[in-house]
């Protein structure tokens, strides 16, 4: 069983910032892909995605899963925005360039193209900057650096609590799934799909009462060691912040500023070659 | 002396959802620096007197409280939960549970950091911590990385960074290995006598907690204190077997010799006991019982063939496993914690395939036979019925396994009733399976497989956190079916008493290999084996020992058969 993006400890400047500083530069990258659609920044953004990417040294196939679902969905997103509003460019940039000649409503269009162009790129500007984050912070440290951007640490703490019991519950699941397959209840392919999705029933029903179980000795052991005590906790795994930490911050505050300003003297989010 | 740190006075408690009182007038007094063992069979509400101590009660679960109790110098009423975890440091039975932190680090940390800490102190004091329980290699390990004891290790030390003034330990041993159970209890004595606490254990394994000193048991029958002694005193009198919990086993064998134990003699430990009054009779009675009668060979059931396994094709799991099963006979198989056992047993059902070696039932490769199919003659009994029961009522879980094997339902209905005999469920048929007991619901998941006719039951650690009356019944219901069925029996183990009382033969596994393949009472008198596999010497060794008697293997099987008949007979009369 393979883990879809996983924690890998390495010696990058990448993995030496704090969480706190990764999960500010991922939240405020991402702000800035959203606000705009300035082609410009958008492919330079993508060009310092990938080279950040690459100077992470993270391997390709601790991404690779997640990475295909995500093109899934975004060359779902391009058709549908196609299917749904084929006049969406013209709308945009005030022009119609019609590169078919069909006479029908869905003739493609440069400025739709452009348009989708700039949809598909914004993907590749966020998918570099998720990955970076999820595979370069420790799981002990996510924890500290959402409750250091504001998130309560009960909230915090449940995030890094389910990834401490995913394999568990993956070992339990195995285990019931392997003891009820030896009573005669057949989950491989030889069954049909119906009886199949019947007899999951047989695996979750143990599964979730021996995880209700697991909750509960974990949230008493929680409370008899004083969670949720005070308002405020402290982290043993928080890092504190380093001059490197400080320049990704100033440097991701820099681009979303950046990006406002260029949307104001664009006079709107587009960036309009067709003029 | 000193005031009591812990007080109760007249104190009942009854739980919300229940008719009678669980404890009811207890007192009880607790002096600063004491250890303290409280035994008494499950349901006897030894774990409701921890759950009050700790404030869990009424914090958590709620109920009616009468009389008083102080717990250094606070009311748990009041004070709360967390208001008792200042003073009150609780180490639970299940060591993976409570395991919260990702690294061993962060777990000792958690408290600290509850406390928001500033972070400089939080390194010191886990520093300081986890050296007190000697974890300071492993602190940046994952739980997955640690065995049972070291895990118990971390969970103490992730109490003891609290300062706290009392340590409550709630059935310790419960899912360890008995040397690491040893250890634990040497640790928990070091920590005694270096930090200035006092220790309360909430135990059924007696004999194991005794191996340091305590200073009083407290054993609890039907919510009520029965005696208040301390351990030598109490050794001699017949408390523990009137409320059926297991007395160390070479002082059953003093008394099978007819003697009366005198405190005096300091029956504490074996090790220090005056054995000379009792010796002239222990040595008769060795002479007088009647040997163990060897079991007639029959056919090979089961035949393992230099079985090996490896779950990422480099480190061999298991390695070169051989060995044979006759029809009808009880089998344990025990080795520490990660010695390969539940991966033999996966191996043997189908769950996973070995990469070398054969698998032979009934003389028959079953290599080609999928995990359903071995399913019908295989049977496999999981840890803990929850993990098995999935219907809401009784006779439809136990006939699961033949509704979707297109058994007839009529077919179904008649198997289901003759098992539910057998186990003696036949009264609850028409309950709901939710509305039954834990031992109820073990012979439930064991109906279950029954109903199939396997020819070879499996069963993983049938007895584990069971005191000794569940372990009784459910290990002389297990022999029952042995007899009358002749089923053949393959148990995973870390009870030493099980092994030696009710198999016929143990497969010890040491890392991956078969160490020994011999009868129970060898295995546990043979210091080189039983030291690797993590198990330890029985008592029964150094008791012959100290009566001159050589053959402690054989002094160990009179002893087991003797107390057999011993049962049957009380059976008889009943």
């Amino acid at each position: 069983m393979t883990r879809m993006i996983s924690y890998e400890a390495k010696d990058t400047f990448i993995h030496r910032l704090s969480g706190f500083s990764k999960l500010v530069f991922f939240i405020l990258w991402c702000t800035a892909s959203a606000i705009t659609y300035d082609t410009r920044i958008l492919l330079a953004m993508v060009i310092a995605g990938g080279v950040i990417f690459a100077l992470s040294k993270t391997r390709w196939n601790q991404v690779k899963t997640v990475f295909k679902a995500v093109m899934f969905f975004m060359i779902l997103n391009l058709l549908c925005i196609y299917l749904f509003a084929p006049d969406q460019g013209t709308k945009i940039y005030g022009t119609r360039t019609l590169l078919t000649h069909t006479g029908n409503h869905y003739d493609l269009t440069a400025e739709q193209l452009f348009y989708e162009f700039n949809v598909c790129i914004k993907y590749f500007t966020v998918i570099p900057s998720i990955f970076i984050f999820l595979v370069t912070t420790n799981p002990s440290e996510l924890a500290a650096s959402m409750n250091g951007v504001g998130i309560p640490y009960t909230v915090a703490y449940s995030v890094s609590i389910a990834l401490r019991y995913i394999p568990d519950v993956q070992g339990d699941y195995q285990r019931i799934k392997n003891a009820q397959q030896a009573r005669g209840i057949e989950m491989s392919k030889k069954a049909s799909l119906p009886d199949r999705i019947k007899r999951t029933a047989s695996i979750i029903f143990p599964l979730l009462f021996s995880t209700m179980d697991r909750i509960d000795v974990v949230s008493n052991a929680m409370e008899l060691r004083g969670f949720g005590k005070k308002k405020k906790r402290s982290w043993y795994m928080k890092r504190p912040l380093k001059a490197g930490d400080y320049i990704v911050i100033i440097i991701s505050a820099a681009l979303v500023l950046f990006t406002i300003l260029m949307n104001i003297r664009n006079g709107g989010r587009f960036y309009n070659p067709f003029n | 002396m000193a005031e009591p740190i812990i007080e109760f006075k007249n104190f009942s408690f009854k739980y919300r959802a229940q008719e009678e009182p669980t404890v009811t007038d207890i007192n009880l007094k607790i002096y600063p620096g004491e250890k303290i063992l409280i035994a008494g069979p499950s349901g006897s509400g030894k774990s409701t007197l921890a759950h009050c101590i700790n404030g869990l009660i009424p914090g958590s679960f709620t109920g009616d409280i009468t009389g008083t109790l102080t717990v250094a110098g606070l009311n748990p009423a009041e004070a709360g939960v967390f208001g008792m975890a200042k003073k009150v440091g609780t180490v639970l039975q299940d060591t993976d549970g409570q395991f919260i932190g990702l690294t061993v680090a962060e777990d000792l940390a958690f408290a600290l950091e509850n406390e928001a800490l500033p972070q400089k102190e939080i390194f010191e004091k886990v520093d300081r911590a986890a050296e007190l329980v000697h974890v300071e290699n492993l602190l940046k390990s994952s739980p997955m990385e640690l065995s049972g004891g070291q895990k118990q290790r971390v969970s103490l030390g992730g109490v003891m960074v609290d300062n706290v003034d009392i340590l409550l330990f709630d059935e310790p041993l419960a899912n360890l290995d008995p040397a690491t159970g040893k250890r634990t209890i040497e640790l928990i004595d070091e920590i005694l006598h270096q930090n200035n606490v006092t220790v309360v254990i909430i135990e059924h394994r007696l004999e194991d907690v005794l191996w340091r000193d305590v200073d009083r048991i407290v054993v609890v029958g039907d919510g009520k204190i029965v005696a208040d002694e301390a351990p030598d005193q109490l050794l001699c009198s017949n408390v523990l077997e009137e409320q059926g919990i297991r007395e160390p086993l070479y002082i059953s064998a003093i008394r099978h010799a007819g003697c009366t134990i005198s405190p005096e003699d300091r029956p504490q430990h074996i090790a220090s006991m005056n054995i000379e009054p009792y010796k002239s009779a222990v040595q008769r009675w060795f002479s007088a019982v009647p040997p163990k009668q060897k079991k007639p060979r029959t056919d090979t059931v089961l035949t393992v063939n230099d079985l090996s396994f490896s779950y990422d094709g480099s480190r061999d799991v298991l390695t070169d496993v051989s060995f044979s099963i006759e029809k009808g006979e009880m089998v344990s198989i025990v080795g520490k914690n990660g010695a390969g056992k539940s991966t033999l047993a996966s191996l043997i059902c189908g769950f996973y395939t070995p990469t070398r070696g054969t698998i032979l039932l009934n003389g028959k490769d079953i290599s080609p036979f999928s995990v359903r199919e071995r399913g019908e003659s295989i049977g496999f009994v999981m840890q803990s019925p929850n993990q098995m029961i999935s219907k809401p009522m009784l006779m439809e879980e136990v006939g699961l396994g033949l509704t979707v094997r297109g058994v007839p339902e009529e077919e179904v209905r008649t198997r289901v009733k003759k098992t539910l005999k057998i186990c003696g469920l036949y009264p609850y048929r028409n309950w709901p399976v939710g509305a039954l007991s834990f031992g109820q619901k073990k012979r439930v998941s064991i109906a279950s497989i029954l109903v199939m006719e396997p020819e070879i039951l499996i069963l993983d650690e049938p007895t584990a956190g069971q005191d000794f009356r569940h372990y009784t019944e459910i290990m002389e219901f297990l022999k029952e079916l042995n007899r009358t069925l002749g089923l053949t029996i393959l148990m995973i183990t870390h009870d030493m008493h099980l092994m030696l009382e009710y198999t016929d033969r143990a497969l010890v596994l040491c890392d991956g290999v078969l160490m020994a393949d011999t009868a129970p009472a060898a295995v546990l008198t043979d210091e080189n084996v039983a030291e690797k596999a993590f198990l330890k010497k029985t008592s029964l060794y150094d008791l012959a020992k100290k009566c001159d008697i050589d053959d402690t293997e054989e002094f160990t099987d009179r002893f087991i058969e003797y107390e057999r008949t011993l049962r049957q007979k009380e059976k008889g009369i009943e």
